[in-house]
């Protein structure tokens, strides 16, 4: 289930559980009722659902994950190692 | 003698038709499998002799040449809409349709259903439009016909066109010409009248600059089978059912596989931003302005430099190939070495949430 | 697109699908459940299943709403449009859901008003704009999509518009879990859990998956990257013997959810003490109603919403492929009789469903969707 798009914050308003949110040149009124605890601003990313905010992207983990995925496999080459030794089924 | 008799009254029988719908849907018109079954089991079979393929002008031959001849109704909701509106939509469609048939488009006749109400000034504004865009076309507009029936029941206007061409001699173009290794050529970035509609509607509310793509893709044919008519085997422009019903006709009436390469496809980036939020996928979304071509391997450098020289054909680019096989099938492989299976459109495109 | 390409990357796909195959270089099977039919569309959109090994098997799970959605109650929604002359709107997705006298659009082209939306804030504005017509928004989804329902009714209480009200058929995602848990034929080894329901309910509530039934749930996105990280990460504690609760999908799902919207449902829902789940049965506390404080805009207590009982036909086997024990190609109707084009049961309408998502694979009727078709490129 659950199509849910990134897009940023372009625009705050035109009341105050509104903004107006770009994805890709295409811009829509968005709820971000969701968020209120938080709070949003202009800049900020966030996943939109059936037009409401429902999360916003935080970038550190993006950018976090996106090192890992380019390091796999290199801690693997450890456990080759390991693995050698006959650890590799541990149950 | 009687074998000959046999023979002459086979030829005006027709198939029986085979059509099991109880009854007509919105998905009939809307251009994938439901409207090829209706052209395949009941159209065709009672209506059309022997096994002539279905394609977007059937030509005759008339006095010793060779006249294509096309017919199109337009149904559109709204009648206007960024970039167009239904009188240009119904000048280029049948302009398209005998140009990507081989032949130069010459006339036209158009037919009007209205309905009780339609203010004057709408309807003068389309008719001045279909004028405008029939002179930038280089085709003349010689007759038609006007009905009118009450109100409710005709969305406004309904227009129904013939389109009459010469056949090219720079062109042979049938299905069966296709051959593995063809390149397929696409003239520019798809999606966006289907997109611009689906917005004017008013149903999903954004706010992008969107413009129906719909146009006369003569100019682009034209430049296209100067530079390598030799190697052009088959053309057709997407417009319902998009890209991929297209495609799939192709490779059905052909019997041999399209291979498309996902990434090489053109796509405005408002076009893919609406897809994106609406679940739609591009390929299947109608085109009023693009075309199709079938090129062989050695004729598809040349191709792609002549439509990119063009006003209009800038963003052309090869988008995939031919194969022997799977046949009949239409697969979109991605960069990272997948592949998925492109059906032929099943109904309408609807936006999905999940 | 940002936050979507870089998680196409060709170059860390590779590296993730041959960190999966290192993972699994093992004499043994692994079963992998994805719940999420969100997950089920992206596997077979990206073709992931391809960039697998034999020895994981990715099996569906129930978590497509259409999918799981009796046929009985888009009748009785219907049937408010047909009987009532009100306007029935929904998503997308269930326009071509098939009742008993036919799906939402074939009820469209008989003339009934029946309206798609995007969001239910444009079925109140329906409303809004229709003062003399009153407006239904048929409701389906799991917690992803609840909350904005919850909000929306809330905003039109706020707005005090009478004309509107909803038929809710939301389901939450954990007795669906558990309902495939407890099955006798459950041989599923870890679990993919949702992606954008745990934005709402957070990973903790996964927790019991882990410690009671000890198979690992590794909550993943729905790019290339996220599943395939997700089914690695899966992989990784299967060899080590581990059964946690991990979240690969941090950069969007927090731990603990989303605290407005777990209020939000709160306010305007409760647990309905049973609910029918096509192919599942009756599960208890299951769905969501709307609470008496919203009785306004609750559409089963505005009109007299009829019960509907409609049975799959019974060659369909939906519920044992909602629930996993049988792939779709399994099914004696697949491909013949159920077609996406004449779709018998939600998991052929329903783009997301478990069977429509498959029919996509050249070589529908193997047991290893993709392998072969692969082989023959």
């Amino acid at each position: 289930m659950c199509l849910a798009i990134p897009g940023q914050i372009v625009a705050l308003g035109p009341e105050q559980h509104l903004a107006v949110v770009e994805v890709l040149k295409v811009r829509r009124p968005v709820n971000v009722d969701l968020l209120k605890d938080e709070g949003v601003a202009v800049g900020d990313w966030v996943l939109i659902h059936v037009g409401f905010a429902m999360s916003k992207i935080s970038d550190v983990e993006a950018v976090e994950q996106l090192r890992l995925l380019s390091m796999l496999g290199e801690d693997e080459d450890a456990m080759r190692e390991l693995e050698g030794y006959r650890f590799d089924e541990i149950r | 003698m009687a074998g000959r008799i046999l023979e002459a009254s086979g030829r005006g029988r027709t198939r029986a038709a085979d059509f099991r719908d109880p009854q007509i849907e919105m998905a009939h018109g809307a251009g994938g499998k439901a409207t090829r079954r209706l052209i395949e089991t009941l159209v065709a079979p009672l209506l059309l002799e022997g096994e002539r393929p279905l394609g977007d002008s059937a030509f005759v031959g008339v006095g010793g040449q060779q006249i294509a001849m096309t017919a199109d109704t337009f149904v559109v909701r709204p009648l206007t809409f960024p970039g167009g509106s239904i009188g240009t939509l119904a000048v280029h469609g049948t302009v398209n349709d005998l140009a990507v048939s081989g032949a130069l488009p010459t006339a036209l006749l158009v037919t009007f259903v209205l309905e009780a109400g339609l203010p004057g000034p709408v309807l003068e504004a389309e008719v001045r439009a279909m004028g405008e865009a029939a002179r930038a076309a280089g085709v003349e507009i010689v007759g038609g016909d006007t009905k009118v029936v009450e109100h409710g029941r005709a969305d406004g206007m309904y227009v129904t066109t013939a389109g009459v061409g010469v056949r090219d001699p720079r062109a042979s173009l049938s299905a069966a010409a296709v051959r593995p290794g063809d390149r397929v050529l696409l003239s520019g970035p798809i999606g966006d009248h289907g997109t611009t509609v689906l917005l004017a509607r008013g149903q999903v509310s954004f706010d992008a600059e969107l413009r129906s793509d719909t146009r006369s893709v003569w100019p682009l044919v034209d430049g296209l089978l100067t530079a390598a008519g030799a190697g052009v085997r088959w053309m057709r422009d997407p417009t319902r059912g998009g890209v991929a019903t297209a495609l799939h006709e192709l490779a059905e009436d052909a019997r041999l596989g399209v291979a498309l390469h996902e990434e090489q496809v053109p796509v405005r980036d408002e076009v893919r931003g609406v897809c994106e939020i609406l679940g739609l996928d591009p390929l299947h979304i109608a085109n009023e302005g693009q075309f199709l071509a079938i090129v062989a391997p050695e004729y598809a450098d040349r191709a792609l430099s002549a439509l990119r020289a063009l006003p209009g054909g800038e963003a052309a680019a090869i988008i995939g190939d031919i194969r022997e096989t799977p046949a009949a099938v239409v697969i979109a492989h991605s960069s990272y070495g997948t592949s998925r299976v492109v059906d032929m459109l099943v109904g309408d495109p609807l936006p999905r949430i999940c | 697109m940002r936050y979507v390409d870089e998680f196409r990357d060709p170059g860390l796909i590779r590296r993730a699908a041959e960190q999966i195959r290192r993972l699994a270089a093992v004499d043994r099977q692994f079963r992998i459940m994805e719940v999420c039919g969100g997950h089920t569309h992206a596997i077979y959109r990206f073709g992931l299943d391809e960039l697998l090994p034999p020895n994981v098997e990715l099996i569906h799970g129930p978590g497509c709403p259409v999918c799981v959605l009796p046929m009985g109650r888009v009748d009785a929604g219907l049937s408010l449009a047909v009987d009532h002359g009100v306007i029935f709107t929904s998503f997308g997705d269930v326009m071509r859901v098939p009742g008993r006298n036919g799906t939402p659009l074939q009820h469209m082209a008989r003339g009934i008003d029946v309206r798609m939306v995007y969001s239910p804030l444009d079925a109140l504005e329906i409303a809004r704009r229709e003062p003399d017509r009153h407006v239904v928004f048929f409701a389906i989804g799991f917690e992803t999509t609840a909350p904005s329902t919850a909000l929306t009714i809330a905003r039109a209480r706020d707005l005090g518009v009478a004309n509107f009200s909803v038929l809710s058929n939301h389901v939450t995602i954990l007795p669906a879990i558990k309902a495939v848990l407890d099955s006798p034929d459950m041989r599923i080894d870890g679990f993919i859990g949702p992606g954008h329901v745990s934005t709402v309910i957070g990973s903790r509530p996964y927790r019991f998956i882990a410690s009671h039934y000890r198979k690992p749930v590794v909550v993943s996105g729905f790019e290339p990257l996220d599943l395939l990280h997700g089914i690695a990460m899966l992989l990784r504690q299967l060899r080590e013997g581990r059964a946690e609760v991990e979240n690969q999908y941090a950069r969007v799902v927090p731990d603990d959810g989303n605290a407005p919207a777990l209020r939000a449902l709160d306010d305007v829902f409760e647990l309905r003490t049973f609910f029918e789940w096509r192919g599942l049965g009756f599960i208890s506390h299951s769905a969501l109603k709307i609470r008496q404080r919203y009785a306004p805009w609750d559409a089963e207590r505005r009109f007299d919403v009829p019960t509907i009982e409609v049975t799959d036909p019974v060659a369909a086997q939906c519920g044992e492929v909602l629930k996993g024990v049988l792939k779709p190609h399994q099914c004696k109707l697949f491909g013949t009789e159920c077609t996406p084009e004449r779709p018998v049961g939600a998991l052929m309408v329903s783009s997301e469903g478990a069977c429509a998502a498959c029919f996509g694979r050249v070589d529908r009727g193997t047991a290893a969707p993709g392998a072969a078709a692969a082989g023959a490129l």
